[in-house]
């Protein structure tokens, strides 16, 4: 049987990279008696995949891991099981029971939501010093008819308008819980909904990069933490969450 | 949650962040407040490999028993953090509470191999402890070595306050109790040591004064303190199966070099090879009880989500309830997609047969260990294995389908030949030779064997303690001879030839059997930047040969100078239980090619009953 779970990752496991990411859930179904499909062959794994990786440093409410069972179990047995046997920093938040014929997740991701928030440290030395100009400033930038940048890859250069790749944005990240980082945020904080997935998949790293280019101040990746909301599936031209698609 | 040590912009920017943040799977969690005594432990090396070693699990799971200690892990930071550490001051911290080591009572330093000694330097330093044991104050933790090379912690004298000489699983309550009471009473730091050093096992450097002979060798080892002892007794586990086990190891998120349960079946080895030091040190073997094996296998298992268990020990063979263990693992694991790994395993009909149940046979390999080219030389080494053992072994295997062998041996060995160094290149392609017998439908492919040579480095407590080590260029031109012959094999192509470097095996020569004077050229050759040099990628041999020559000592006096009978060595305060003169008879053994029987066979009085336990309370008699 197919099936989803959502978790959130935060506080220190946000050093922690896709793979590594991958085997510490592997051993958490084993220690948890999860009982998960293998797969065929001489050296069976675990049927497995994430919807799509989160960068490191990156925090998320909304992160997606496919799994297929052997056995029916009830959602909040699994729940409780799994958290269990998560660390600070991994928490269980939803499972669903997915329609045999689902696509994987990492098929489907579309959009993504995220809070960009700036860190306390940087503010005084390299960022815009009050808050209304920093909105100001930011809402101009968002009501330019092109936001280009440059692409690279290892060959060539290209510019890229990634206007089109931002659907929303704010000012109130609607964000109060423990998952986001709070060492170092204060209250200078951009969601967005932009485009995600294996198609076109616009980081919120490169929005503000964007924009410390428009208003000319130096860009430091450091500057800014990074926290995924959740992650959408097209369907029918409306973006649904990946934890209500294919529910059995 | 816990306040990281290290900021974002440095975590994001060195390699593997997550050797650095702690909060693994397992780890103990204290409350500060509720402890009395603050112990950090070190694996001076990068986390990876420290991660792997079982013996500092152990203890971390001892220590933080005790309801009133609280302990804590650090590596070595690799060379990218190292760098920021140094750049921004920034003092070494625990991963647990992720706050600073100089804040402890105590920092336990690990000592596996002697190419870590300038790691261990790199670890004081970026704690902002004095790298001097005597420069030391109260408010500096007591820095206390283990592990084998402490055997002889001579050329680390000057850095540590303490070596704890044997396994560690029984005088440490004893150490922790007496520091508490003298942190109570409010006692100073000699005070303690002084009391320390009433405790069996406990060595304390700076009690003992070294004087030399014009010619370098020891003149006297004296104790200056009416608290030192004459001799230091080896620590050891009497019950193996009565004892502490770690049945909730640590799970790292990153992938280490022993990703899997490690479960030690038994300690110590009944085999007696001459050149093998861990073969005297732990000495007598002692086996753990299989019905207390198999429970902590499966807790284990259990606690880490782990997909492999492997058995440790020095020869699994040997332990008289292997079979018993196996299958009962093999019937625990396979249906929960767990493998089985068994290094270790002399390779008959028991073997392959747990081999094929667990392994792919098409892609794993058989592996022996001859050690040394012809039976002459396994004689004098003491190493019973036999051309007819490992020939038949093989083609059984490659009968049951195996078409990969592995070879591991020795250059350098104690009366070593011209034709000793061939019969590796002649036995690797009998092996070849071998496989080829069987008809080509009935073989799977092409055979391939792989052989290997290391250097070999006489060791402390062995019986080739006194014995004057090849230099530099004998192993290169042993190596360059070697690979001519196996280029004259008629399966030459089959077979593929391993070395390692010669310019690291000079120093660990140098440290196995050093004495107290080479601290200082520990010291410069840090001074001077060398780091890491067990990695090859950072060893740097003119730095170390400059660091000898500042201090007028010569690397030769250590390695390629034979010992006389009566030469005061380093380490002979040292009581592990055989005897110097076991060890010396056995020397005679060897120069005579002269084989002396394992423990199971029939004991050789070696010294080791004087611990009246494992092996050398049991009947013996048996023929293997």
């Amino acid at each position: 049987m197919k099936a989803r779970i959502k978790f959130a990752k935060y506080g220190v496991i946000r050093f922690i990279g896709h793979l590594d990411l991958m085997r510490y859930f592997q051993k958490a179904m084993r220690r948890a008696s999860i009982d998960i499909a293998y797969s065929e062959g001489y050296n069976p794994h675990q049927i497995m995949s994430f919807a799509s990786p989160l960068g490191l440093g990156v925090t998320s409410d909304g992160e997606y891991l496919d799994i297929s069972l052997n056995s029916d179990i009830d959602r909040d047995v699994i729940i409780n099981k799994l958290n269990e046997q998560m660390v600070d920093g991994v928490r269980i938040l939803d499972f669903v029971k997915l329609r045999d014929d689902a696509k994987k997740s990492m098929s489907k991701v579309a959009a993504a939501d995220y809070v960009v928030r700036i860190k306390d440290d940087y503010l005084e030395s390299n960022f815009i010093g009050k808050e209304d100009e920093f909105i100001t400033k930011f809402t101009q930038f968002m009501n330019e008819d092109k936001i280009v940048i440059l692409k690279k890859s290892k060959k060539t250069e290209s510019e890229v308008d990634i206007k089109p790749m931002i659907l929303e944005y704010s000012f109130d990240d609607k964000l109060d819980n423990d998952t986001v980082c709070t060492d170092f945020c204060n209250k200078y904080s951009v969601y967005f909904k932009v485009l995600a997935g294996s198609v076109t998949n616009l980081k919120p790293e490169l929005i503000m990069e964007a924009f410390c280019n428009y208003v000319g101040i130096e860009y430091n990746k450091y500057t800014y933490q990074v926290h995924r909301v959740d992650m959408y599936s097209m369907e029918d031209d409306n973006l649904i969450s990946l934890n209500d698609v294919d529910v059995l | 949650m816990t306040k990281l040590a290290l900021t974002d912009d440095i975590l994001l920017t060195v390699d593997k962040p997550a050797r650095y943040i702690g909060n693994e799977i397992n780890m103990v969690k204290k409350n500060l407040d509720e402890v009395d005594i603050r112990f950090c432990m070190c694996f001076p090396d990068v986390y990876e490999i420290g991660m792997s070693h079982l013996g500092i699990q152990i203890l971390y799971d001892m220590f933080n028993k005790r309801k009133d200690t609280y302990c804590e892990r650090v590596y070595s930071p690799w060379v990218d953090l190292d760098k920021v550490m140094r750049e921004k001051n920034i003092p070494l911290f625990s991963l647990e509470t992720q706050s600073a080591i100089k804040d402890f009572d105590f920092l336990g330093i690990t000592l596996q191999y002697e190419m870590c000694y300038t790691n261990v330097l790199q670890i004081l330093d970026l704690a902002h402890i004095p790298l001097m044991a005597k420069d030391r104050t109260n408010e500096d933790p007591i820095v206390i070595g283990g592990g084998p090379c402490t055997y002889n912690p001579e050329p680390l004298a000057d850095f540590f306050d303490i070596f704890y000489i044997g396994e560690g699983e029984t005088a440490y309550d004893e150490l922790l109790d007496l520091y508490k009471e003298c942190k109570n009473k409010g006692y100073s730091r000699k005070e303690f040591l002084e009391l320390a050093a009433d405790i069996e096992g406990l060595y304390i450097p700076a009690f003992y004064d070294v004087a030399y002979n014009e010619d370098g060798t020891i003149k006297s080892f004296e104790t200056n303190n009416e608290h030192a002892k004459s001799k230091i007794k080896k620590q050891l586990v009497y019950d193996m199966s009565e004892t502490t086990y770690p049945t909730k190891p640590i799970v790292p998120y990153i992938k280490v070099t022993q990703d899997r349960v490690v479960l030690e079946i038994q300690r110590g080895c009944i085999r007696g090879c001459r050149f093998c030091q861990a073969g005297m040190l732990y000495r007598p073997v002692r086996e753990r009880n299989v019905e207390f094996l198999k429970k902590v296998a499966v807790q284990m298992l259990e606690a880490t989500g782990h997909e492999e268990i492997s058995l440790s020990s020095l020869s699994s063979s040997d332990y008289s309830q292997l079979q018993d263990l196996v299958y009962y693992l093999i019937d625990e694991c396979k249906a929960k997609g767990i493998n089985i790994s068994l290094p270790s395993l002399r390779i008959d009909a028991f073997s392959l047969d747990v081999m094929s149940k667990v392994q792919d046979v098409r892609k794993s390999s058989l592996t022996f260990a001859p050690e040394a080219g012809t039976q002459r030389l396994r004689d004098v080494i003491n190493k019973g294995l036999t051309e007819e053992v490992i020939l038949s072994g093989a083609m059984d295997a490659f009968r049951s389908g195996w078409n990969k062998v592995k070879l591991y041996f020795m250059l350098g060995l104690p009366t070593e030949t011209e034709e000793d160094i061939e019969g590796i290149a002649v036995l690797s392609d009998k092996i070849a030779r071998e496989y080829y017998t069987i008809p080509k439908d009935k073989r799977n492919g092409k055979v391939s064997i792989v052989s290997s040579t290391s250097f070999f480095v006489p060791k402390p407590f062995t019986p080739f303690q006194w014995v004057k080590m090849a230099s530099r260029e004998d192993f290169l031109d042993k190596q360059r001879f070697l690979n001519g012959k196996m280029r004259e094999q008629l399966n030459q192509k089959s077979i593929k030839y391993n070395w390692h470097e010669a310019e690291t095996t000079m120093l660990e020569g140098v440290f196995a059997r050093g004495d107290r004077r080479l601290g200082k050229v520990i010291l410069d050759a840090y001074k001077d930047g060398c780091l890491y040099d067990a990695w090859s990628e950072f060893f740097d041999y003119d730095k170390w040969q400059k660091a000898f020559a500042d201090n007028n000592l010569d690397m030769d006096f250590y390695t390629v100078r034979e010992r006389s009978k009566e030469e005061i060595l380093p380490w002979d305060y040292i009581d592990i239980g055989v005897t110097k003169e076991f060890l010396w008879n056995e020397y005679m053994n060897a120069q005579n090619e002269k084989v002396t029987p394992n423990c199971k066979m029939k004991c050789s009085v070696c010294g080791a009953n004087t611990f009246k336990t494992g092996i050398c309370t049991q009947k013996r008699g048996g023929n293997e």
